[in-house]
């Protein structure tokens, strides 16, 4: 039924594309239509896989480290109320730096290779993830917090045996959530200086007015971004089995 | 039914001078009250006049605010001594009905294969006996509240609190479930709360009304013969009568 949907949109929007196209007489080099961009991604398809991977596994390595970093900050901060005073205020203000500003300090710092692509998608990532965990840690049923000691529990067991299962569905949703947002981070890094990746292949195509080819890249970065999201979104599903579904 | 679980020499339950407050307002002052071992203690009263924070502070659960005295038998300390069920049956979703029977074991690192075999026994009498490795979300009301009451025989303690653990079901399956409970738990020292007489004097060898602000135990009310009682008997009616009256007096 997904698939179904999915394609009664992507067929929508590309018709819209299309009729827009016609309906403005745009010249290929401002807005291609659907069709050429089709042609440049099958002659191009080695060299946008190529890229593609490159952005996959910066995406990838982003997901998990900021994930685990994320889980164990909530962790932390449940675990003691002081440590959380002094670390709540460095996450918000992690976040209020806007991420395109410390993209070419992270480049400068870390090179033009992978490391400063999977930081930056690091950051957009960690905090979701450590909100909503830390949220569900923090909102565990009290009954069952109450059962548990009442079963002579040690903290670490009501810890490992009850919140942490009980805020699996929150962490599930700042998860789906981070990888939505994931491939910000990696294309805004590789657009302030990488020499491999979508991000740097739009670029690329760009400075040559190659504007189908950006397109493709573009089009191919949705459907990465997307099989990525319902990958994620499935694996929660099948390890938080017990979340509720509307 | 077989019994798997005994509770010999389930000790009474003390109360010493205790009082508790809470914002400031003083829900229990100097109380004193002995609950007889073995044997079905029933509280009733109105909302909010303190039956739960009673069986809180009994568990051992709630401190602040409290001061007194509570004994076990000779024993002051409440650590592995009482067994909660509550009005929600806080089934974990995440497991199996067999590792939720399990969970206090689970809990304490417990787990062994005698109590594995005597939680599927108890399963068994409880007609859940097929269910073991389902979901809590795949069980009606009823059953999720037999297998809380399993996880709550599980624990082998010898005293049981109860806060409406039936108040959410059905009348039939209620009256089904009581009549389970009080063959399974025979001869632990229980202390029930209720807002419903009648289950009162079904399951109760001794009932309270609590009464007054703060708040205090009425005369005990001591129906006939042994529960689970029929509720046909007109002296029950008349207990009941007289218990209606002294619940409306105190709200």
């Amino acid at each position: 039924m997904i698939f179904l949907r999915l394609s009664v949109i992507s067929i929508g929007l590309i018709l819209i594309w299309q009729v827009v196209v016609y309906l403005t007489g745009s010249p290929p080099y401002i807005l291609p239509g659907p069709l050429p961009v089709a042609k440049a991604l099958v002659a191009k398809w080695e060299t946008l896989w190529f890229h593609a991977w490159i952005t996959i596994a910066e995406i990838v390595a982003g997901l998990v480290i900021g994930s685990l970093l994320g889980a164990t900050s909530a962790l932390i901060m449940m675990a003691s109320r002081s440590l959380k005073r002094w670390l709540l205020p460095v996450f918000v203000i992690s976040q209020a730096v806007p991420v395109f500003a410390l993209a070419p300090l992270l480049v400068l710092w870390l090179g033009y290779g992978m490391g400063s692509k999977i930081t930056m998608a690091v950051l957009i990532i960690f905090f979701p993830v450590t909100a909503a965990f830390y949220d569900g840690l923090r909102r565990t049923e009290p009954e069952w917090l109450e059962l548990g000691r009442v079963m002579n529990a040690s903290p670490s067991a009501i810890l490992y045996h009850i919140r942490i299962p009980a805020a699996l569905p929150a962490f599930a949703s700042g998860l789906r959530v981070a990888t939505a947002v994931a491939p910000i981070g990696a294309i805004v890094g590789e657009w302030v200086g990488s020499s491999a990746g979508l991000g740097f292949y739009m670029l690329h195509a760009n400075a040559r007015m190659q504007t189908d080819l950006m397109f493709a890249a573009l089009a191919l970065l949705v459907t990465v971004a997307l099989i990525l999201y319902f990958l994620v979104d499935w694996m929660m599903k099948k390890i938080v089995y017990w979340q509720i579904e509307e | 039914m077989a019994n798997f679980l005994t509770f010999a020499d389930a000790p009474r339950v003390m109360l010493e001078n205790v009082s508790f407050s809470f914002s400031g307002a003083m829900l229990f002052s100097s109380l004193d009250f002995e609950i007889k071992g073995g044997q079905w203690t029933c509280l009733l009263g109105p909302s909010g006049c303190g039956k739960s924070t009673l069986l809180r502070l009994i568990s051992g659960s709630l401190r602040e605010g409290f001061s007194g005295t509570i004994r076990f038998g000779g024993v002051k300390e409440t650590k592995g001594q009482t067994a909660w069920m509550a009005q929600k049956d806080l089934l974990l979703p995440w497991l199996t009905v067999l590792n939720n029977v399990l969970m206090g074991a689970r809990l304490r690192g417990e787990v062994s294969g005698q109590r594995v075999e005597t939680a599927i026994s108890l399963l068994k009498a409880v007609g859940l006996g097929h269910c073991t490795n389902e979901l809590p979300a795949t069980l009606s009301g009823g059953m999720r509240q037999r297998v809380a009451l399993v996880r709550t025989l599980m624990e082998d303690r010898p005293v049981i609190l109860m806060d409406e653990p039936f108040s959410a079901l059905d009348a039939l399956t209620r009256i089904k479930l009581q009549n389970l409970a009080a063959e399974l738990v025979q001869g632990a020292t229980v202390l029930l709360v209720t807002h419903d007489p009648l289950e009162a004097l079904r399951l109760g060898h001794r009932i309270y009304v609590m009464t007054g602000s703060p708040t205090r135990l009425g005369r005990v009310v001591l129906p006939p013969g042994q529960p689970p009682r029929n509720l046909d008997n007109p002296a029950i009616s008349a207990m009941h009568a007289r218990l209606l009256e002294q619940l409306v007096v105190t709200v």
